[in-house]
């Protein structure tokens, strides 16, 4: 340090406490600048693909020999919408109980060495490539659920139009091959399933230890603990783990390309037909013309999909949100 | 309800490593005795033995006995979950359930036991515990505000009656005043004074003339170095321990010469 407490001789004196450490406050602000030139990054991309989307929507909207066309647009559209939200809800359904229960099971009751091994493992399963999982779902998984098929066609739908009169729609219909969406949905449920647990998992092992022998000492059994400790403490981030994981069944799209006959709609969920929107713009996009109204409702369909995930992640920010004053942050 | 705690040999073992040795203490019903003594002299892992708690930790074992009133703790298929609910405890930092109200703070331990309670049973048992906390006129007007919203002695203060609002014979405390201030700590003490009407309470204190303050009888332990396990030194009145003990780290520690 060049500071010096002597007296100065000279008029001007020269204050101590201005820093000499030019090069640190630098390389301070440099590494402000980039951090803030990273958020405004990622902000910029996304405006651009909202722009592009948006924009390249219109065709499919507005033609000028024909006007506003956006009813044949809806009509188009709407299967796709609801065939990608019933398969990735479905998904969510049959993974995030398994994956929180994993999860709980690495951070709170397997023993050190093999939490370890089976975290590992799980966080493999997220290294699969989609086409991987798209063949197995194809040649491994449809056939063995057609007899879970036919039985749930049988009792829930055969059974039940016979003697009283209506079967339950979702279950009609031969299943054929079984390559339908709920065939995808579950595929796709293992494929998120890494997601979810590990998110949970790092988050299950934050919780206070405070708390968790708080709960034990009023002679909470573990699972007891678990609900009083662990779980309220936990919710934002198993909230936010199970959006990860629906983002990624919404966006799919090998696996349930491959997964998938499509037949168009139905409101069976076990016979061939339905289809995502990932699967039609992956399906059809390389064989349109730019520009023409197809290409446009492609592109539009993309944009419905951008706003799906939108308003799911509203919605999750907002449970989050809503008990904020209990959420132990104060 | 109030039981007496007979230590009988008691070595306490983390994984190979004893951690403290041979304690032999008896400590009456409806009494304060204090634990004292330096850093890592195992105090509070002996008091974490009493309910059971040491046992979160891996590797965590005793050998000897250890009695609630003839009933062995450590007897074989005893349920450490049922210990613990006859053995509260209360911490060193204020825990309070964040995501609760201070009322379902005050009733946590009965939901564990399943009880269905009816709105005013519920009510009565609320607030007698926070009376029996000396927290009842501090709060009454927000009982379904979050109990973190509270001051470090008054979270305190709830942690306590959620500890005696389950009625348990003993209730430990370990260092229940280090994270607090003077006035808080006071509260506490009162606190401690009239819970001894009712219950057995044991508690861990760095703090030599708080435990002069409220106890009637004091456990000195020391170590003898690093790697070497707890001991009991000495367990007298708590007049003799500060004014005649009979050994001699006992009084040097006392008399503020070492520790």
């Amino acid at each position: 340090m060049t500071t010096t407490s002597e007296p100065k001789t000279t008029d001007k004196r020269t204050n101590t406490l201005v820093s000499s450490d030019k090069a640190g406050a630098a390389v301070d602000r440099g590494f402000a600048a980039l951090a803030k030139f990273a958020g405004i990054f990622i902000l910029i991309i996304l405006a651009f693909v909202a722009l592009f989307l948006s924009w390249n929507s219109g065709g499919a909207l507005y033609q000028e020999d024909e006007g506003l066309i956006i009813g044949r647009f809806l009509n188009y559209a709407w299967p796709f919408a609801l065939g990608t939200v019933v398969v990735a809800v479905l998904a969510l359904v049959m993974s995030a109980p398994v994956a929180i229960g994993v999860a709980l099971y690495i951070s709170h009751y397997a023993p050190p060495r093999a939490s370890k091994t089976i975290g590992y493992i799980i966080d493999l399963l997220a290294a699969i490539p989609s086409v991987v999982y798209g063949a197995w779902g194809m040649f491994v998984l449809a056939p063995a659920m057609v007899p879970l098929y036919r039985w749930l066609n049988q009792w829930l739908y055969t059974w039940p139009q016979e003697n009283l009169g209506f079967g339950i729609p979702l279950f009609a219909g031969s299943p054929g091959l079984g390559q339908n969406i709920f065939t995808a949905s579950v595929v796709l449920a293992v494929m998120v399933l890494p997601i979810i647990s590990s998110v949970c998992r790092e988050i299950f092992i934050q919780t206070p230890k405070l708390h968790e022998e708080a709960a034990l000492a009023l002679g909470a059994t573990r699972w007891e603990m678990i609900k009083m400790a662990v779980f309220p403490f936990a919710r934002a981030g198993v909230i936010s783990g199970i959006m990860l994981g629906l983002g990624r069944a919404l966006g799919e799209t090998m696996a349930v390309v491959m997964v998938v006959s499509g037949l168009g709609f139905q409101w069976s969920i076990i016979s061939a037909g339905n289809s995502t929107i990932p699967r039609e713009i992956a399906l059809n996009f390389g064989e349109t013309a730019p520009n023409s109204e197809r290409w446009h409702q492609l592109i539009a369909l993309g944009l419905v999909l951008f706003i799906i995930t939108l308003i799911v992640n509203m919605i999750a920010r907002w449970i989050v949100s809503r008990h904020k004053e209990f959420s132990g942050a104060n | 309800m109030s039981k007496s705690i007979t230590a009988k040999d008691l070595n306490v073992y983390y994984g190979d490593f004893l951690a403290v040795e041979g304690v032999n203490v008896e400590i009456a019903a409806r009494s304060v005795t204090a634990f004292i003594g330096p850093s890592g002299c195992g105090k509070t892992t002996f008091l974490r033995t009493l309910n059971r708690m040491h046992e979160v930790l891996p590797g965590a074992r005793v050998e000897g006995q250890l009695l609630l009133d003839q009933d062995d703790i450590y007897g074989p298929g005893v349920d450490p979950v049922t210990v613990r609910a006859m053995v509260g405890m209360v911490f060193q930092r204020p825990n309070p359930f964040p995501t609760m109200s201070i009322r379902e703070n005050v009733l946590a331990g009965y939901k564990l036991n399943g009880a269905r309670l009816s709105r005013s049973q519920s009510d009565d048992i609320a607030e007698s515990a926070l009376r029996g906390a000396n927290l009842w006129e501090e709060v009454k007007d927000r009982l379904d505000q979050p109990g973190s919203g509270l001051s470090g002695g008054q979270q305190q203060r709830l942690c306590i009656a959620r500890t005696i609002a389950v009625k348990p014979d003993v209730i430990l405390m370990d260092e229940p005043c280090s994270a607090l201030d003077p006035i808080s700590t006071l509260a506490i003490e009162d606190l401690i004074a009239e819970l001894k009407e009712q219950f057995t309470v044991v508690i861990v204190t760095h703090n030599m003339q708080q435990a002069a303050r409220v106890s009637e009888k004091t456990a000195f332990f020391n170590i003898a170095g690093t790697g070497k396990p707890g001991k009991l030194i000495e367990y007298d009145d708590t007049a003799t321990i500060f004014n005649n003990p009979s050994n001699e780290q006992t009084e040097r520690y006392v008399s503020g010469k070492f520790g």
